[in-house]
């Protein structure tokens, strides 16, 4: 895993070389289920290359804001942009917000790489079978090429001899690699995860986090929720502090961490250390 | 009276009883894919987001449950006719009274099997499917449908045996499948014992046959790499496997 890199050069270059600006931001985010208000206006831009691990307590919307990022939930107010794009939605004739249809959407979200917390591999699919599906069904690529590519990718986060596994037959860590992998060979202009080690056994939490980590200096712009404080302050540019629906607090690592402004962030950081 | 066993066998090779199994074959799998087809789209129609079109899917299996067969096989061969004057010509034969009645009866219970299929796939597995970009009918096709077939294999082959001796049924609509055939011929001989013990006989050795297809379907949706690599080839593999290998 070490060796190498675990994107190809052509796709380090563009990370480094795309439009200036944000490669994803959030105007002020809203999300209702029924009376319940998860998201009461997120706000929040990520440069590229860089990686924002967003901490908070269970119920503060976290999971939720990145599913409306990746566009799996519509929108009750707000917008998300991708290089500088509105997505999502549109604005009707009339001024409303018109939600675009599914077919629309997947066009979109091929862009964004998804990684969630309990990886969701499909288990009709090996290894191999996981990682190819996105490109020979989305991006259409014939299948011997897409396979070549599948094949480079899944050795490069370590699963090379692993990949005509099933996932039953794969450990967590592994299982959650191979679903990092899947998301890579889209070739997304962000990757957002979704508390990626949380559902992982202490002892293979290093070898997920050691590909993101990776993932990271290679110049991939990254959304982490997360509650591995380590890798927040070692490997996150920015930390925001989610609570009740809101961003409360943000700053690079040893700031945050250091000297958390919030009553509400130290109790945080207190509880979690 | 007895056991006559040169009658038994004598009626076991009949020309009219060999003649009575395509038909009875070819009715059970005809109903059974039309009724799993009709089954599909009730079963859609009650997971769909419109209010309207759950209670349509609801009212189909509530209806079509609620009738007994043989009630809607005779309304089909007799009643329909009267209602549809289309129906009425000889061109209406005897199968398709049973297929219609069998099919739509068979596409309740199957409506229900398929809903407890696609309700066991984990909501995550379409999520990840959208993540990647994958359209609607991408998602159903390459990700919920083969894990649906997994879970449905068991209940839709017990269903399908049921169907299978349903068919027997259609003897009330005068088709020449194997009851209908087995009558006729008591009628003549009065052989009640052997007539019906062969009768007997061809239904379980028609189901021993698809029991052992069942048991080749389940292997075929074994995800492991062992299951894999060890079995030959095979024309569900595509859509079991993918692109598994």
């Amino acid at each position: 895993m070490s060796q190498g890199h675990i994107l190809d050069e052509d796709v380090i270059a563009q990370l480094h070389a795309g439009p200036a600006g944000n490669v994803i931001e959030a105007i002020d985010i809203r999300r209702r289920y029924g009376a319940n208000e998860v998201l009461r206006g997120v706000s929040f831009g990520i440069r590229r290359g860089e990686v924002k691990a967003i901490l908070g307590p269970s119920g503060s919307g976290k999971s939720t804001l990145l599913r409306c990022l990746a566009l799996l939930e519509p929108l009750d107010g707000g917008e998300v942009h991708l290089d500088g794009q509105r997505v999502g939605a549109r604005q009707g004739r009339d001024g409303r917000l018109v939600p675009l249809g599914e077919s629309e959407l997947a066009a979109q979200r091929a862009d964004i790489g998804m990684v969630f917390q309990r990886f969701n591999l499909f288990p009709h699919l090996s290894a191999l079978g996981n990682v190819m599906i996105g490109l020979t069904e989305v991006r259409k690529v014939p299948p011997a090429e897409a396979r070549g590519i599948a094949d480079r990718m899944l050795e490069r986060v370590g699963l090379g001899h692993r990949r005509d596994h099933f996932p039953s037959e794969l450990s967590g860590g592994q299982q959650q690699r191979v679903a990092i992998a899947r998301a890579l060979v889209m070739k997304p202009k962000v990757m957002l995860f979704d508390e990626p080690t949380s559902a992982l056994d202490p002892e293979l939490v290093g070898e997920v986090l050691r590909v993101m980590e990776e993932l990271a200096r290679e110049g991939m712009t990254m959304v982490v929720v997360t509650h591995e404080i380590g890798f927040a302050r070692d490997v996150a540019s920015q930390v925001l502090m989610m609570d009740e629906g809101q961003i409360i607090e943000d700053g690079p690592p040893d700031e945050f961490f250091a000297s958390p402004k919030q009553e509400r962030t130290k109790r945080f950081l207190d509880a979690v250390r | 009276m007895h056991f006559d066993v040169g009658i038994f066998l004598g009626a076991l090779t009949s020309k009219a009883l060999r003649e009575a199994i395509p038909v009875t074959i070819s009715l059970a799998v005809t109903s059974f894919v039309i009724g799993v087809i009709i089954g599909l789209l009730v079963a859609l129609a009650r997971s769909s987001r419109f209010r309207v079109v759950r209670y349509l899917g609801w009212t189909y299996v509530w209806f079509f449950r609620a009738i007994p067969t043989i009630i809607l096989l005779f309304f089909v061969w007799n009643a329909l006719p009267e209602l549809v004057p289309a129906l009425a010509g000889p061109g209406f034969m005897p199968f398709y009274a049973a297929v219609i009645g069998l099919s739509v009866n068979e596409a309740a219970y199957a409506a229900e099997i398929i809903r407890g299929g696609l309700l066991s796939v984990d909501d995550g597995q379409r999520q990840a499917a959208r993540a990647l970009g994958m359209r609607p009918a991408a998602v159903f096709r390459r990700v919920v449908a083969p894990q649906v077939i997994r879970v449905v294999i068991p209940p839709m082959a017990n269903d399908f045996i049921t169907l299978l001796k349903l068919t027997s049924l259609a003897y009330a609509v005068s088709l020449r499948e194997i009851l209908t055939v087995t009558q006729t011929q008591i009628a003549q001989t009065f052989r009640h014992v052997e007539w019906y013990s062969a009768a007997a006989v061809y239904f379980i050795v028609l189901v021993s046959i698809f029991t052992v297809g069942q048991a080749w379907l389940e292997r075929r949706f074994v995800w492991t790499s062992a299951a894999r690599s060890g079995s030959g080839g095979g024309m569900l593999r595509g859509f079991g496997g993918g692109m598994a290998r």
